[in-house]
């Protein structure tokens, strides 16, 4: 079986009206493998991330999702891409105005003809994963922030994606709670074969979970480095790169 | 009189030395706070311009008891200024934390450029720029209704997907939770008709024709007009703020992910509701502006309620309700439009979903008014 490279991206450039964010980005995310996207805050990697996930277009380059190169192909196309996908945005984005559990079912509702009872218990389902059994009938408001990240990890998985986005899922969770996500993003992976892109800052989790990584700088707008987390901390050259792995592995043993 | 209060800050005062003919030392004493005034950067600049050229400047804070980030402004303004003649300045004789401040204040991690607006552009540019806004905002506004076009084909062909009950609820905010203010300002709007009518009519002993007045105007204009204007100040602001706190949350973004379209999800059935809603309000405010007609004329000109229902009913023609009607519709679609539109539109921060609301109610009643011109006008060329 020639398994397809599930996102291919050659030569990105992004930009904001005339100031160029990221410039000649160009990396492969093999199948099934746990692939972080690194950098100093506001250094792109938000921007990189709705670039992949169809919500900006590049101003140069291209993105291959499963081979297909999404923005040059029709909105029928694009929207059925995007059911294999599922994003956890930065701040958790649930639908305020729906219950959590009909956040999470309503993209069953949209895609799936499974009769109400199946998906409501797939949805309560889903949310005992991330630990909210028993809070469908909360709305997004009246649970706590760390809480509506998990519930926003629950609805991206509504659907068992091929392809699975978090846009820092462990900021504002408790270490133990965080490292409780850290072992479910690697559960997913071993038991779903699932793909996943994650954008984050937190060390312990990089280097306990990522296959593969790109370093973005903000001062140059490029990539500075790519590939195993844990080679690059021991060979990279890069004074920047080493200053942002190192920090992190101080932090963690002392 | 100088040492009036006890806590009274010791006063800052600036000195130079030259120790040598390149050298020029600046000595601080007191303390160096806001309150204090202290001073200005230019005495040093004109010490360095006054005397022999300096190459390097240094400072000797060791007078000095206090201060704060007045201290750090001067400093900077001093530091800059000498960079640029060319002038090396000695931070070594300041104290350890405002070396450090400075230091700290020197590193700029942000990117350059993001920052737009610095610069203030000539006034030229400026039209040119607004000129350029107006046409790529047009071009939005019409990208925008052709997509809720498409959206609304897509429903006439039964694709469209949105929830039952999100049509449910928009229906009942935009319909029955409207009543009473509908109610209210259109008895008042037939109230004030038929009084500054009945005041001319009566001089020619008219006043029956109150009921002609009141019944035309209601039926035809006023009370779609009326309505129209309530429900962009009620609902279309109120859609524009719905769509823009979604779309500062990235709640927007997490449906076109999935790959639901918000124009068929969240758009359309905002438009349909209030679309459909509006005959109905329109017609019930109808009713109400006749009613304000009638109790004028039944309170002032002795006319009996009978007398008053007849003569409506001979003066409006069901044309005249037809056009009536007709508007109120093309209302419901201008105010739900521009109500989604600028909900759209709206930016990344609490204050763009406030403009948004704004804006909304703007485009909303300024299209009803130039609806209201058009087809006042091709009625008027069809002789209806
Ligand atoms: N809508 C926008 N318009 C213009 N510039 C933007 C916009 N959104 C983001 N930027 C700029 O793009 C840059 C990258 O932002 P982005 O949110 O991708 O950073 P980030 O790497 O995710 O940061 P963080 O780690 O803090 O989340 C920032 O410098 C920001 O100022
Ligand atoms: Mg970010």
């Amino acid at each position: 079986m020639p398994s397809q490279a599930p996102i291919v991206a050659k030569e990105l450039t992004i930009a904001y009206g005339d100031v160029v964010i990221q410039r000649d980005l160009t990396f492969t995310v093999r199948m099934g493998e746990i692939f972080v996207i690194m950098g100093g805050s506001g250094c792109g990697k938000s921007t990189v991330m709705r670039c992949l996930t169809g919500l900006k277009a590049p101003s140069k380059g291209q993105v291959l999702l499963e081979g297909i190169s999404f923005w040059e192909s029709s909105q029928a196309t694009r929207d059925r891409i995007a059911r294999n996908i599922g994003v956890v945005f930065q701040g958790g984005a649930l639908w305020s105005s729906m219950t959590l559990g009909e956040n999470v079912s309503l993209p069953l509702h949209e895609f799936t003809d499974l009769h109400s009872r199946e998906i409501r218990d797939l949805a309560s389902l889903k949310l005992s994963l991330v630990g909210l059994a028993g809070f469908e009938d909360y709305y997004p408001s009246e649970i706590s922030g760390g809480m509506r990240k998990r519930a926003s990890v629950a609805r991206a998985l509504a659907l068992d994606p091929k392809l699975l986005f978090f846009d820092e899922p462990s900021a504002g969770l408790d270490p133990v709670t965080s490292s409780l996500l850290d072992d479910l993003i690697l559960e997913l992976r071993d038991s779903l074969g699932t793909t996943m892109i994650l954008v984050t800052h937190e060390l312990p989790s990089i280097f306990s979970v990522a296959d593969n990584c790109i370093f973005l700088d903000g001062e140059t707008g490029t990539m500075i480095a790519s590939g195993d987390p844990k080679r690059l901390k021991n060979e990279s050259q890069d004074p920047k790169v080493q200053a942002f792995l190192t920090r992190g592995d101080k932090n963690r043993t002392g | 009189m100088t040492e009036a209060t006890d806590n009274a800050l010791a006063p800052c005062e600036l000195g130079f030395d030259r120790p040598d003919q390149e050298t020029l030392v600046v000595r601080l004493s007191g303390s160096w706070t806001l309150q204090n005034k202290c001073p200005s950067a230019d005495r040093v600049l004109k010490e360095i311009a006054s005397g022999p050229r300096v190459a390097r400047i240094a400072f000797d804070a060791a007078a000095m008891t206090d201060w704060d980030s007045g201290f750090l402004i001067f400093l900077t303004r001093v530091i800059d200024a000498c960079s640029k003649d060319g002038v090396a300045a000695y931070t070594k004789g300041l104290p350890e934390g405002a070396r450090k401040l400075l230091a700290l204040a020197a590193t700029v991690p942000e990117k350059k450029g993001i920052g737009k607006g610095a610069i203030r552009a000539s006034f030229l540019s400026r039209v040119g720029e607004e000129t350029v806004d107006f046409f790529l905002s047009s071009r939005e506004i019409l990208d925008f209704i052709g997509e809720a076009f498409v959206a609304f084909t897509r429903f006439v062909a039964g694709k469209a997907r949105f929830r039952g009950s999100d049509l449910t609820r928009i229906l009942q905010d935009c319909g029955i939770e409207a009543l009473p203010i509908v109610s209210l300002i259109s008895l008042l709007v037939g109230l004030i008709l038929a009084f500054v009518g009945a005041i001319q009519l009566m001089l020619f002993g008219a006043q029956i024709y109150v009921a002609d007045l009141v019944g035309i105007a209601m039926v035809r204009v006023m009370g779609a007009v009326m309505t129209g204007i309530i429900m962009a100040g009620r609902t279309g602001a109120a859609f524009a703020a719905q769509l823009g706190t979604m779309e500062v949350n990235e709640e927007i973004d997490a449906f076109k992910t999935m790959g639901i379209s918000p124009m068929e999800f969240l758009v359309l059935p905002r438009i349909l509701g209030l679309t459909l809603m509006m005959p109905l309000l329109c017609l019930y405010a109808d009713l109400m502006g006749i009613l304000g007609g009638l109790i004028v004329g039944v309170g002032m000109l002795d006319l009996t309620a009978v007398e008053y229902y007849n003569e409506t009913r001979a003066a409006v023609s069901l044309n005249n309700l037809w056009i009536g009607l007709f508007q109120s519709m093309v209302f419901g679609v201008l105010v739900a439009v521009a109500g989604c539109l600028r909900g759209m539109q709206c930016g990344r921060s609490a204050s763009a979903v406030g403009d948004a609301a704004t804006s909304a109610v703007v485009t909303g009643i300024v299209s009803i008014i130039v609806a209201t011109a058009v087809i006042t006008v091709v009625c008027n060329v069809l002789g209806i």
